[in-house]
């Protein structure tokens, strides 16, 4: 064949390709309510577990029990009231207003200074403070109790520091990489699989199915353009709308929730693109197996959603899970792809720390294409 | 009309597990005429059409379309036959014109060309101030009318139609039933299955199908004699008894 008509063979298939585009764009923008889900979403997940979903706590309301009431009780007191995790709700005076004070619920934590608690510092280098925490709320009341141990483990080492008393300091809290424990840190990359689940591995699969269910595939497929163009075709929008998703995400968790990037930008988009191919190669898997709209939509959200949520390990940490949860959730690209997101965004790890983890996501997508261009060219025999 | 074959088909049959939908069918469509395929529902007339047009592979047998073997060249198939099936086949969230130029792009039309037999096709369809309407706010006839122009955009050697009228009320038919005359005279062959026994009498020649074989084929008036039937309907009738497959 002469080079000339090669070329105009070549463009006559990028002309196809790029009606079947155009066409996919017009499906999208007169679905209005579906545009609006899809952009609007990511901004109220990011939004919701960010402010409303937090495990972090502000402005808990404690109260205080000073048995002893020296100037050292006082200036713990001070640095309590000083942060801004704690209101100094109310001076308890007795055992039993402090039983009443919880039971009324004013108050989420008590810090009880036995008597002569200076003195008994100064001269045993020893001294008790009791930290009582309401247990209804145990996530509430652990983050709290810590918190206060943290402020008054750092008043030890203050008084240390001038004083050079010998103080036994018994224990040491630290907060790695999310020394305020902020909630949100972890779920951006948690929301961000979501989304990115939702957005392409629902809707492509949706869309193919669609085409499949209104007879329109038939005909695309009697026409002279090649089924993978199609399938190409139809991930296309869905690819562009979901780095719209991760730009937003991003950007609305770096200035709206002061979650910083400290890992490499460039890396991080990388790695969520990646992602993105995989879900847009699980979508198209389904749609093969799939015959209507509505068990697309079933399997993408008990096959896809419900895993990444529960065993991705963003809500429920995927140690403390039974060995066979263990073993299956190596299978949900989600799970990689939190990890490598974390790592990068939060711990600010390079590449050299996440490599497996983003070989072993390249794997999968390669897998699930391969396997679903496979399974769609025999379905049209 | 010559007596070139544009479709020839000998023995092909398309099996499915241990059921036979197709059984060994042949024949041969001449180029610009209007070929019925008549059958009960489930006598193979739909899956004998898919095989034709590539929508499904046949078990075995030879066939022809257009000049070319429909085991090694199905692309080159592709490019010279239009499609219309029996589901409605435009996108109902497109504007009319969106869906012309969308299907004319598939087909590989230059732009020129497609704006060329938008204007054509909207004129004929008395479609012109409606361009930029949604399909999905179209009558049901328009969007038959509609559906079989864009079949038609590439300029097809076959048109097949997959039971183009279903549903459609007489008046529309009619029209329709004029759209496919008019393609006939310009050359383009059509190959149509239907229920219809007054559609029947319309095509040049008919073949009915009876549990996936091809039980009489003829033009109208020769099926009429050999069978000793006043009309279609009383042809299909006799032959349709003999049925032993259930419709579905």
């Amino acid at each position: 064949m002469p080079p000339v008509q090669q070329k105009t063979r070549q463009q006559t298939k990028m002309k196809q390709f790029i009606y079947f585009i155009r066409k996919e764009f017009f499906h999208l923008w007169r679905d209005k309510r579906t545009l609006f889900i899809l952009f609007g979403m990511p901004l109220m997940q990011i939004l919701i577990f960010g402010f409303a979903l937090t495990n972090e706590v502000k402005n808990a309301k404690i109260g205080i029990l000073d048995n002893s009431k020296d100037e050292m009780t006082t200036e713990i007191i001070n640095e309590l009231e000083a942060s801004r995790y704690f209101d100094i709700e109310e001076n308890i005076h007795s055992n039993a207003d402090l039983e009443k004070a919880f039971q009324s619920g004013r108050i989420k934590m008590a810090v009880v200074f036995p008597d002569r608690f200076q003195d008994e510092l100064m001269h045993t280098n020893k001294a008790p403070i009791q930290l009582i925490g309401d247990a209804t709320d145990p996530n509430v009341a652990n983050t709290l109790i810590n918190y206060a141990s943290a402020i008054i483990l750092d008043y030890q080492e203050h008084m240390k520091g001038f004083q050079q008393y010998p103080y036994t300091i018994n224990s040491e809290v630290r907060m790695l990489y999310n020394p305020q424990m902020k909630g949100s840190y972890n779920f951006v990359p948690g929301v961000m699989a979501m989304v990115l689940m939702l957005v392409c591995a629902m809707m492509t699969s949706i869309s193919i199915v669609r085409e499949k269910e209104m007879g329109t595939m038939e005909v695309i497929l009697v026409s002279p353009i090649v089924p993978i163009r199609v399938v190409i075709a139809k991930m296309v929008p869905y690819f562009l709308l979901s780095s719209v998703n991760i730009a937003s995400i991003l950007l609305l968790s770096v200035f709206v929730l002061e979650v910083p990037i400290q890992g490499n930008l460039v890396l991080l988009v990388s790695e969520c693109l990646l992602f993105t191919v995989t879900v847009l190669a699980l979508g198209l898997l389904i749609s093969s197996v799939a015959g209507s709209q509505q068990v697309a939509m079933l399997i993408s959200l008990m096959g896809l959603f419900l895993p990444t949520v529960m065993l991705s390990g963003f809500m429920f940490p995927v140690e403390n899970m039974p060995i066979p949860l263990q073993v299956i959730s190596n299978i949900v690209p989600a799970k990689w792809f939190y990890y490598i997101v974390k790592n990068i965004m939060i711990k600010g790890l390079g590449f050299t720390y996440v490599w497996k983890e983003t070989l072993i996501l390249l794997g999968m997508t390669v897998f699930f294409m391969v396997v679903s261009v496979k399974r769609f060219k025999t379905r049209l025999e | 009309m010559t007596t070139d074959k544009v479709i020839s088909v000998r023995d092909l049959t398309k099996q499915f597990g241990a059921f036979t939908a197709v059984d060994h069918i042949t024949f041969d469509v001449l180029k610009g005429e209007i070929f019925g395929f008549l059958g009960a529902n489930g006598a193979g007339k739909t899956t004998a059409m898919r095989m034709l047009c590539g929508l499904s592979f046949p078990t075995s047998g030879q066939a022809t379309v257009a000049g070319f073997d429909l085991f090694r060249d199905p692309e080159k198939i592709k490019k010279r036959i239009g499609y219309m099936s029996q589901k409605f086949s435009l996108y109902e969230d497109l504007q009319i014109r969106e869906n012309i130029r969308f299907y004319g792009g598939i087909y590989g039309l230059t732009d020129q060309q497609i704006k060329t037999k938008m204007e054509f096709l909207l004129h004929q369809l008395k479609l012109e101030d409606k361009a930029t309407t949604l399909v999905r706010s179209l009558p049901l006839g328009w969007k038959q009318k509609l559906s079989f122009s864009v079949a038609m955009l590439h300029e097809p050697q076959i048109i097949f139609l997959d039971e183009p009228t279903g549903g459609v009320d007489p008046i529309t038919r009619r029209e329709f039933w004029n759209l496919i005359y008019q393609a006939a005279a310009n050359g383009t062959t059509v190959f149509v299955t239907t229920h219809y026994m007054d559609e029947a009498e319309y095509c040049n020649r008919v073949s009915i199908m009876v549990d996936g074989r091809i039980d009489a084929l003829g033009s109208p008036d020769e099926l009429k004699k050999k069978f000793n039937a006043t009309d279609m309907g009383q042809v299909f009738l006799q032959l349709a008894r003999k049925a032993v497959r259930s419709a579905d």
